[in-house]
């Protein structure tokens, strides 16, 4: 929406008679140097005094994104000029130093639909550094909360019901507990399996960004479309996005045995018939994560099902919870056959 | 060393000297102390002492630490006095607070009512718990936090000297860690007092374990990163009372442990126990028992091997065994069961001085149902005796 409002104004600067020059990009010296700045401004993402992003980034999308308290989230790629990314062997995306990934959230019932807050990743030469930054009151800047903080946030939830929470932006080590790998920060969600650019490809400097396609051929389904994969399929991609992050061998939930990525094998490791290992209260009283043909006996469903700090998963990111989302997982597990706990496939 | 008092965070940033450690006093009374907290414990660098002024806390976020050698310091424990972090009013995170960087000292203050686990850490090398108080303060209650200290996945672990009260699983559990040392430390009300999980090389010493469900566990888990938990040593501890109901939320392991257990060992390969003082444990003193569950995983090891019980004072035990059965027993054996109770599985040697019964259930796939009670004479001539755990001089100094 508002990357078409940015082309209708690049056309109509055009029809006057200007000289369409391609607008500048981001600061790059903000993004390469060592500092935090207080004011996102100083990035340059989004034009002056207001949240409209510079054409220069890239915006796009992803099949089935993390659940954000029913925020929207705009996302956008930076790769500085002369350089591009490549498709790693397992699919995700290498950024070379100077880029930047860039999400802002929002709602439409919320100042009007403008972002909350705009959380950069930057590539820097001594690794990524997450820094999060709540936008002002007048809505022309955001200021760095390196802290996090909790911002009161009202709207509606595709069911109608209205919510009122007490949303949290994360504090800096926050984003490192899920953008966590072998206790390094990456970013998550750009991986080919995942990454929809849709008419974004279609620009002309669209290959600037790529040195080859970052986009899988063979990729995750919606997971709310029931006509991008099976139920299986859309249920795994789900976990993946929303709880692969931290449930990997190498992420800040390794020690629970319980692997959600995409790739992982069906079996214990990805809770069926898995006991609780450190779930505490957050077993709810039962004995596995799933159970196969039982979602109401399945802890997995009763964490995502659940806000009580200490019981609620995923611990962070979620004041409210994904009715859509549980459903779903709720659906794949009750087709699963009651004695397929050892099941390998 | 400079000393400052910094308000601001932008203050901080610009007056932060790289290179020499300062010590960073944030205030209890501080406006939005959580978000003051949260910010000196991302802006400290290596070196620096985080100081938590004296008073309580009133915390509505998980606090957490991602830089290495820093010093989180409080005033001490105490109400009234100390440095009192309180939770209560906890809206979000697993824990209190969470530490993920190496070379950390956390000391002298207080973690209060987490709704999730007390004090985390997690891929932490070299951390030292010492001093420290984490309390469920309404006692035990299924609605209280599992853990009060958890260290996990890590090596060289310290804790030394802390006070846990309450948590819903284990007062003090390390899981998944290497060198581990747990002394000096006081375990009440706890389902499990101390828990030693998944662990390689643990020395468990001069605890005092009370009024928990269990006193002290030893326990090696399927299906998880780290098993094949072996060369612990239980010694010196104080393990009485171990006589709360057991308030663990139903499916977790803990919620298994009968109440009335001092120290109980499951699977595991070499473990020692001796020079406690045991007493007033109405399951057992001391017991020894396979993973009597089913599994998915083929290099898991389900069996207790080469336990060792040696030289423990034993008090009066086994009046009140909390397992399907038990009374029954109890009442054939004029009362009480002996204070050493062994499921059969595995191998162990007692060589205390006192009675054995084996409910003679070799294969841990037979149901418990099918016991077979006897008594049993374990004695023997133990294996060399572990050499126990040596920590690096720099965690030591820490807490000289």
């Amino acid at each position: 929406m508002r990357r078409i409002a940015a082309a209708l104004a690049a056309a109509l600067l055009c029809a006057s008679g200007a000289v369409a020059v391609p607008e500048a990009g981001p600061n790059q010296a903000a993004i390469d140097g060592d500092r935090m700045p207080r004011k996102l401004s100083e990035f340059g993402v989004f034009r002056a005094g207001t949240s409209e992003p510079v054409g220069a980034l890239l915006g796009y999308t992803l099949h089935t994104p993390l659940f954000s308290d029913y925020a929207q989230k705009q996302r956008l790629i930076w790769v500085p000029p002369g350089k591009q990314a490549t498709l790693a062997a397992d699919g995700h995306i290498d950024f070379p130093v100077g880029s930047m990934i860039v999400k802002s959230f929002g709602w439409p019932e919320q100042k009007d639909g403008r972002p909350v807050e705009t959380r950069l990743l930057l590539h820097r030469a001594g690794g990524w550094t997450a820094l999060p930054y709540i936008w002002d009151a007048d809505g022309r800047d955001a200021t760095l909360a390196i802290a996090g903080r909790r911002v009161p946030v009202t709207f509606r939830a595709p069911d109608g019901q209205t919510h009122s929470i007490q949303y949290a932006v994360p504090n800096k080590n926050q984003c490192k507990e899920c953008h966590s790998k072998a206790g390094e920060i990456v970013p998550i969600g750009p991986k080919a399996v995942n990454l929809d650019f849709g008419s974004e490809l279609e620009r002309a400097d669209f290959a600037r960004f790529f040195a080859s396609s970052p986009v899988s051929a063979d990729p995750m389904p919606q997971w709310d479309d029931p006509a991008s994969g099976t139920l299986e399929q859309r249920a795994r991609a789900y976990l993946d996005v929303n709880c692969g992050h931290c449930h990997n061998p190498q992420g800040s939930a390794s020690n629970s045995g319980l692997f959600l990525r995409w790739t992982d094998p069906r079996g214990v490791s990805l809770g069926l018939g898995k006991r609780p290992t450190a779930a505490g209260r957050g077993s709810g009283g039962m004995e596995f994560a799933i159970k196969p043909g039982d979602p109401d006996h399945s802890f997995l469903i009763y964490r995502l099902e659940s806000l009580e700090a200490g019981v609620a998963m995923p611990e962070l990111g979620r004041s409210a919870v994904h009715r859509e989302g549980a459903a779903l997982l709720r659906q794949w597990i009750a087709q699963m056959p009651k004695d397929g706990q050892k099941a390998g496939s | 060393m400079r000393v400052q008092l910094l308000p601001f965070v932008a203050a901080l940033a610009v007056v932060a000297t790289p290179g020499d450690a300062r010590t960073i006093n944030v205030s209890a009374t501080t406006p939005d102390a959580n978000e003051k907290l949260q910010e000196a414990l991302i802006l400290a660098e290596p070196g620096d002492v985080v100081e938590l002024g004296a008073g309580v806390w009133r915390l509505t976020d998980g606090l957490s630490l991602d830089v290495d050698n820093v010093t989180v310091r409080g005033a001490g424990v105490k109400d009234g006095e100390g440095s009192i972090l309180d939770f209560s009013g906890q809206q979000g995170a697993g824990e209190g607070l969470l530490v993920t960087s190496d070379d950390v000292l956390l000391t002298d203050f207080a973690v209060l009512n987490t709704k999730g686990d007390g004090i985390k850490s997690k891929d932490a090398n070299r951390i030292v718990y010492h001093q420290l108080r984490v309390e469920w303060t309404a006692g035990p209650k299924e609605t209280n936090g599992s853990y009060g200290i958890y260290p996990v996945e890590s090596s060289d672990v310290l804790v030394d000297s802390v006070y846990v009260r309450g948590a819903s699983d284990a007062g003090i559990y390390v899981g998944q860690s290497k060198n581990v040392v747990v002394r000096d430390s006081i375990a009440k009300e706890n389902v499990a007092g101390i828990e030693i999980e998944n662990c390689y090389d643990a020395d468990v010493h001069d605890n005092i374990a009370t009024q928990n469900t269990g006193g002290i566990l030893v326990f090696d888990l399927p299906s998880l990163p780290q098993q094949g938990g072996h060369n612990v040593r239980v010694f010196d501890n104080i393990v009485q009372d171990n006589s709360t109901p057991n308030f663990a939320p139903k499916g977790n392991i803990v919620a298994s442990v009968p109440t009335g257990t001092g120290v109980l060992v499951m699977a595991n390969r070499r473990v020692e126990v001796f020079g406690n003082a045991l007493e007033n444990n109405g399951t057992a003193n001391v017991m020894m028992v396979g993973y009597r569950y089913p599994y998915d995983d083929a290099n898991y090891q389900p069996l207790p091997q080469d336990i060792v019980v040696r030289d423990n004072v034993h008090g009066k035990a086994g009046f009140a065994p909390d397992f399907p059965g038990g009374a029954e027993i109890a009442a054939a054996m004029g009362g009480a069961i002996p204070p050493v109770l062994w499921d059969g599985a595995g191998h162990a040697i007692v060589n205390d001085d006192v009675g054995v019964l084996s409910l003679n259930l070799p294969d841990v796939s037979t149901p418990q149902n099918e016991a077979q009670p006897s008594p049993a004479d374990l004695k023997g001539d133990a294996p060399a005796a572990l050499p126990g755990v040596t920590l690096p001089d720099s965690m030591e100094a820490k807490v000289q």
